[in-house]
Formats: C-alpha cells, sequence, structure tokens
C-alpha cells in the first residue's frame, strides 16, 4: 500500500498496559487542574483586592461647632476612607447630625437599615421618611414604622477644636439578625 | 466566472468543511407537530444576539468609570449617531429576553418538557435563567444616574442578609466597604465578562442537548411518558414521521425572531431607553430609587412583607426559587405529558401569572412609598374662612409630613387611610390615640408634634367637607 508517512509500526493497543493509559490520563487531568489553579489565582486575587485591602477610618470635619444649633438635625457630606483615588464625587457619603445637648451629638448614616436607600428628614414632625419602602424612624434614628427591621446605623462623632468630626465606615449593611 | 467561484467554494468546503457543519441540523429530525409553541426558546436566543451586538456597541460608546460613565451615557443618548436607537434596543432587547424566557419556561412546563430524557434541559434552564436576571439587574445599574447608584447599594445590601458571609459579599460587589471608583468596574466586568462568558457557556450546553435528546414531541392526553422505552418509541418515531429541522422546523423560528425583532426595533425607535435621572451623587436625598419594570413586583414583596419576616425572605426567597424549580423534574418524573391532565401545573403557572402581575401592579402604585411631592393643602380650597386652630391644622398636616401619607381629597399620598372623611368613622379621642401611638405604618407622633399643634391637626381632620372646593 502506497504511503508517504514514515515507518508504520502502529501502537499495539491492545498490549499497552492499562496501567499506563490510566497514568497518562491522570497526568492530563492533573496538569489542566494545575493550568487552572495557575490561572485562577491572579483572577481571584484581582477580583478580592477590595476586600483584602487594608482597612482605614479616619474622622472627617463636618462642620464647626457653631454650625449646629442645639436639637437641630442637619445633614453634612464628607468623604469615605480608603477610597480610591479616582473615585471623585461618588467617594462623598451623607450623614444626619444633630446636636442634642451642649457637646452631644449623634450622627445617623442616611441610609434605610431596610435595604440602604437615603431616607429623608421631616423637619417638622422630626421623622425620617425612606423613599423604597416607606421606612420611618424617629429623631434618634430608632424604628417608627415601615419595614426595616431594626434602627438607622450611627457613625461614631466627636467635638475636635471646635469641630464636628464624624468616623468614616463602612456604608451599613444590614444582617439576618439586626 | 460562476465555474470559478464554484471552484473556490467547493476548495473552501473541501478543506474547511463548512456543509458538514451544517449538516447536523439538516438531517437532524423533530416531531412534524412542533410547531409555532415551539419558537419561545429560539427567540429568547435571538434577543441573547441582540443584546451581545447592541452591547458591543454601547461598549464602544460607554466610559465605565464612576466618574464619567453618566457623562458617556449623556453623550450616548442625546449626541452620539443612533446612540439613543443602540441604548433602547439594548434596554427593550433585554426586557424581550426575559420576558421570552419566561414564556419559554412556561411552555416547557405546561408541556411537562423536563420530564425524561430532557431533566438537564430544565436544569441549565434554570441555571440560564438566573443568569439572565443577574445580567438585567447589573445592566440596569450600569446605567450609572442616581438609580443605578441605589441599586448597588440595595444590591449589597441583600447580600447582607446571607448569614455569615453577607458583609464580605455586599463588600465584595461593592469592591469596598462603601460605593466608590471601583464598584461601577466591577458592576461592568460581571456584565461584559464574568457573566456573559457562563451565559454562552450554558446556553452552548442547553443547544447541545437540545440536539442530543431531541426536541419533546407535543404531549397528547393518555399517552404515557415510560422511561425505559421512551428513548426507543422516541426514535421509532423520528423515523416513521420526523421531518429535517433545517428548514422544516426552523423557518417558523426564523419568523418569528425577525417579528421581535422588528417590533423590538420598533420599541427602541419610538420608545427609547429609560431616562437618565439624576447624576450619581450619594449626597443627594431626594431621589427615588426604583428599578426596571421586571423587578418592581419583587420590589413590592420587599415592601409588603411584615417586617419580622423581611430579612428572611429577602435572603429565603432567591434560594427557595431556584431550589423548587430545579427540583420540579425530581419531583414530577414520566407519566402524563398533557397539559389537560395535570390541572395543578395550570393552576400554578395561573398563580404565578397573577400573583406576579398584580405585585406587579402594587410595585407601579407604590402605595408604600411618601409622596414627597404632593401638593400641600391649602387653607383656602380646602377649608374655606376657617378658624384660626384649623388653619394652623391645615399647617401641621402640610409639613408634619402627614400629607406624604394621607390624601385629603385628592391630594397627598396613599400609605396610609384618606382623611377626607376620618370624622365620620372616628372619635375625636381614637384620632388623637392614633396620631400619638401610631402604628406598624404610621409613626408616633407623640414626642414630634407639641400639645397645640396635636390639636390644631385634630380640629382640622374632624372638620366636615374637607376639600370640597366651593367654587365646584
Ligand atoms: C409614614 C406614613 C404616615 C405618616 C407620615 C402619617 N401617617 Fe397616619 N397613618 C398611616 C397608616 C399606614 C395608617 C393606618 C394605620 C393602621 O390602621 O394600621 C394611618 C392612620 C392614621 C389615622 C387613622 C385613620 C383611620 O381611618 O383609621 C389618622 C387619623 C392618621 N393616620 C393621622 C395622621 C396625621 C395627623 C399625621 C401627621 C401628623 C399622620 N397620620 C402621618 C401612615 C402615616
Amino acid at each position: 500500500m502506497a504511503c508517504n508517512c514514515e515507518n508504520q509500526n502502529p501502537p499495539n493497543n491492545n498490549k499497552e498496559s492499562l496501567d499506563r493509559r490510566s497514568f497518562m490520563t491522570r497526568i492530563t487531568l492533573g496538569v489542566g487542574a494545575f493550568f487552572a489553579a495557575v490561572l485562577s489565582f491572579p483572577l481571584v486575587a484581582a477580583m478580592l483586592d477590595p476586600i483584602i485591602r487594608k482597612k482605614t477610618e479616619v474622622w472627617r470635619s463636618v462642620g464647626k461647632l457653631t454650625d449646629f444649633k442645639i436639637g437641630e438635625t442637619k445633614m453634612v457630606t464628607f468623604e469615605n476612607a480608603s477610597t480610591y483615588e479616582w473615585s471623585g464625587g461618588i467617594a462623598r457619603s451623607a450623614a444626619y447630625v444633630r446636636r442634642k445637648e451642649d457637646d452631644s451629638f449623634l450622627a445617623l448614616s442616611v441610609n434605610c437599615a431596610h435595604l440602604g436607600c437615603p431616607v429623608r428628614w421631616v423637619e417638622k414632625s422630626e421623622i425620617f421618611l425612606c423613599p423604597c419602602h416607606g421606612g420611618v424612624y424617629h429623631k434618634d434614628g430608632s424604628w417608627a414604622a415601615g419595614p426595616p427591621p431594626r434602627g438607622m446605623f450611627d457613625y461614631e462623632v466627636r467635638v475636635h477644636n471646635n469641630n464636628v468630626q464624624i468616623k468614616t465606615q463602612n456604608i451599613p449593611i444590614t444582617n439576618l439578625t439586626s | 466566472m460562476k465555474k470559478a467561484l464554484k471552484n473556490i467554494w467547493n476548495w473552501v468546503d473541501d478543506r474547511g468543511g463548512l456543509s458538514e457543519l451544517v449538516k447536523p441540523l439538516t438531517t437532524h429530525l423533530v416531531p412534524p407537530e412542533s410547531k409555532w409553541n415551539y419558537v419561545w426558546g429560539s427567540a429568547t436566543l435571538s434577543c441573547l444576539i441582540i443584546q451581545v451586538v447592541t452591547g458591543i456597541a454601547l461598549a464602544f460608546l460607554y466610559q465605565p468609570s464612576a466618574d464619567v460613565a453618566y457623562q458617556s451615557l449623556q453623550y450616548i443618548e442625546n449626541q452620539a449617531f443612533l446612540g439613543s436607537f443602540i441604548r433602547g434596543l439594548h434596554n427593550w432587547g433585554a426586557s424581550g429576553m426575559v420576558l421570552l424566557m419566561g414564556m419559554h419556561m412556561i411552555r416547557v412546563y405546561l408541556f411537562a418538557a423536563y420530564k425524561y430524557p430532557r431533566e438537564m434541559s430544565w436544569i441549565t434552564g434554570v441555571v440560564l435563567m438566573a443568569l439572565t436576571i443577574v445580567m438585567a439587574f447589573t445592566g440596569q445599574l450600569l446605567r450609572w444616574d442616581d438609580n443605578g447608584v441605589w441599586s448597588s447599594v440595595v444590591a449589597a445590601e441583600q447580600m447582607g442578609r446571607i448569614p455569615l458571609i453577607g458583609d464580605s459579599i455586599a463588600h465584595f460587589l461593592m469592591g469596598g466597604e462603601n460605593i466608590n471608583g471601583e464598584t461601577l468596574n466591577r458592576f461592568f466586568s460581571l456584565h461584559v465578562f464574568v457573566i456573559p462568558a457562563l451565559l454562552f457557556s450554558f446556553v452552548a450546553y442547553h443547544l447541545f442537548l437540545v440536539f442530543r435528546n431531541g426536541i419533546s414531541e407535543p404531549p397528547k392526553v393518555g399517552r404515557y411518558l415510560n422511561p425505559k422505552t421512551y428513548r426507543n418509541w422516541y426514535e421509532n418515531m423520528l423515523k416513521e414521521k420526523g421531518v429535517p429541522f433545517f428548514p422544516n422546523a426552523i423557518w417558523r423560528d426564523a419568523v418569528f425572531s425577525a417579528l421581535v425583532l422588528i417590533v423590538l426595533v420598533f420599541i427602541a425607535w419610538f420608545v427609547g431607553a429609560p431616562e437618565l435621572v439624576g447624576a450619581p451623587d450619594l449626597t443627594n436625598v431626594k431621589v427615588d430609587p426604583k428599578p426596571d419594570w421586571y423587578f418592581t413586583w419583587i420590589f413590592a414583596i420587599f415592601a409588603l412583607m411584615p417586617r419580622d419576616i423581611g430579612s428572611y425572605v429577602i435572603m429565603l426567597g432567591p434560594v427557595l426559587t431556584i431550589t423548587v424549580l430545579l427540583a420540579v423534574p425530581f419531583l414530577s418524573k414520566g407519566g402524563e405529558r398533557s397539559p389537560l391532565k395535570r390541572p395543578w401545573a395550570i393552576g400554578a403557572v395561573a398563580f404565578l401569572i397573577i400573583t406576579i402581575c398584580g405585585l406587579w401592579y402594587i410595585g407601579d402604585v407604590e402605595p408604600w412609598h411618601p409622596k414627597f411631592d404632593a401638593e400641600p393643602l391649602s387653607e383656602y380650597t380646602t377649608v374655606p374662612e376657617a378658624k384660626p386652630s384649623v388653619q394652623r391644622g391645615i399647617n401641621v398636616f402640610n409639613t408634619a409630613g402627614c400629607l406624604y401619607c394621607h390624601k385629603i381629597n385628592d391630594q397627598g399620598g396613599i400609605r396610609g387611610p384618606n382623611l377626607t372623611n376620618v370624622q365620620n368613622r372616628l372619635t375625636k379621642e381614637q384620632i388623637i390615640i392614633r396620631i400619638v401611638n401610631g402604628a406598624e405604618n404610621m409613626p408616633a407622633y407623640g414626642g414630634s408634634l407639641s400639645k397645640e399643634e396635636l390639636e390644631d391637626v385634630v380640629d382640622f381632620l374632624l372638620k366636615d367637607k374637607k376639600g370640597s372646593n366651593p367654587n365646584n
């Protein structure tokens, strides 16, 4: 038979031991797994970067002591900590600050404890109303009505050199049991 | 000339095997009765193709950066040649895909096509459904207007309800502990690379299964499915009267898909994509976040759940839904396939459709939504020539938020009952108790209204003929 191939000695499949074949199978699978592992490592690392990055919390000034009247609730804005430098305007968060007594402040996150929508302050009736699902809170942030499972979250707040400062933190996430 | 072309084709076909590529389509036999009810799946696939093409077009114009994405969308919408049409088609293509996928699922369920030997088609279909929903959600978020940013917050909050790892998943999604410069990129990468890659793999496998196990024959009352004999029976049936998929069956798919495309192009051109609401700004609390239509019914569930179980519904709802769907082919095996002999199946589908449509309606009306932009009551039209205490009461009603939740005549919100004629159903004491103590969905005003304000507003509420304009 005319053949333009080289020395035709087909491997005798029957004689090839099964051991050898399962060995080759395992090698192939093993190498494949290795390949996948090597490649997924950088992928997973890139995806997890924001989580494994060191967390920082900083005090941010949100106004002078004299800007806040006793008994008044005021919305303030500030920049979150540890954002990427290119975050731009989206790095700013808001909070409601209420001067309770002389030097005692309460700072509440604007995020509703139900699903995070921004609540609005209704001055006259001293309640916070959420536009998304109708959650309502009292002026101290405690639950007043609607679906939120708990009251509003608060920030640490202090007076420093006559400045009112808020300690930045993560966007509040309500857990199953809170 | 003709000969030369023919030669080129012969060469390409011989070395490239082009006709072998399509041959399986022409030799693949399908049951002759698989007609217009079998076009939903292919139309869903056509929508996916529309999404890929318009998606790539958008990606050429869109800047996936938290800072300027909104501006680039403004450019796409207002300046780019055909930009607004491309956005519109991508938006309505998504709607079409969700809708047709739903029809496809309902058809498969009613015809019990998920039964032996096509269980894996159903299972991969459920995975595809989940992936499509994630695509729809992440896509809506890439609009990156204030609705978009708040949607990403809502997504993170939902993840937060998962026990133990909730916070980590929420932070993973947001790309940090807050919304920041990284958030949009993450959703963009998910929407453009990760989920599509999964989607294509599963679509390919889903289609492979259609060819491997064959298209299910339309059910017939009294024809029982017996897993032991089915495959043989099916093969013989095809040999006897099967028709080639190409062109005998596929022409209907082609015609229907073309119709879908025409409708989508029409809507994209004349209706366009949803308007971009305000620029993304987390310090602006005067917003009204709301998801696209296919999610408003879920949005409504979140608002309507009693507060003690709300968190569990948010967490378990999706898990249970997926589990039940995955369990379908294992719970109902063999036997009758005809919907006429499976009244429960028809009942289940009808129940789901009615429930979802009801929730859609409620989600559209949003009775829980405080009507922040309600027009304030005016003392002249509401109660003309009222005494001073009633006038002050009207003012309290306007400013204390009562108006956001209660209607007087046709002004105000609908969270609480219409108070126009409250004097006829409640006594003064009952009204005072309600205002001071509140209720599940009404805040207690005991601590925030002064005694005079309370008396004034009650005076106003007790007034007859509130809101009846004397001039008409
Ligand atoms: C967040 C929305 C909300 C706000 C704000 C609100 N209410 Fe209500 N109100 C409700 C709801 C919901 C009910 C029904 C409560 C129930 O019966 O469970 C209700 C019930 C009432 C009732 C009883 C009506 C009836 O027919 O049973 C009165 C009276 C009333 N509200 C007055 C007021 C007044 C006055 C104010 C302002 C000071 C006010 N409400 C603010 C939501 C609200």
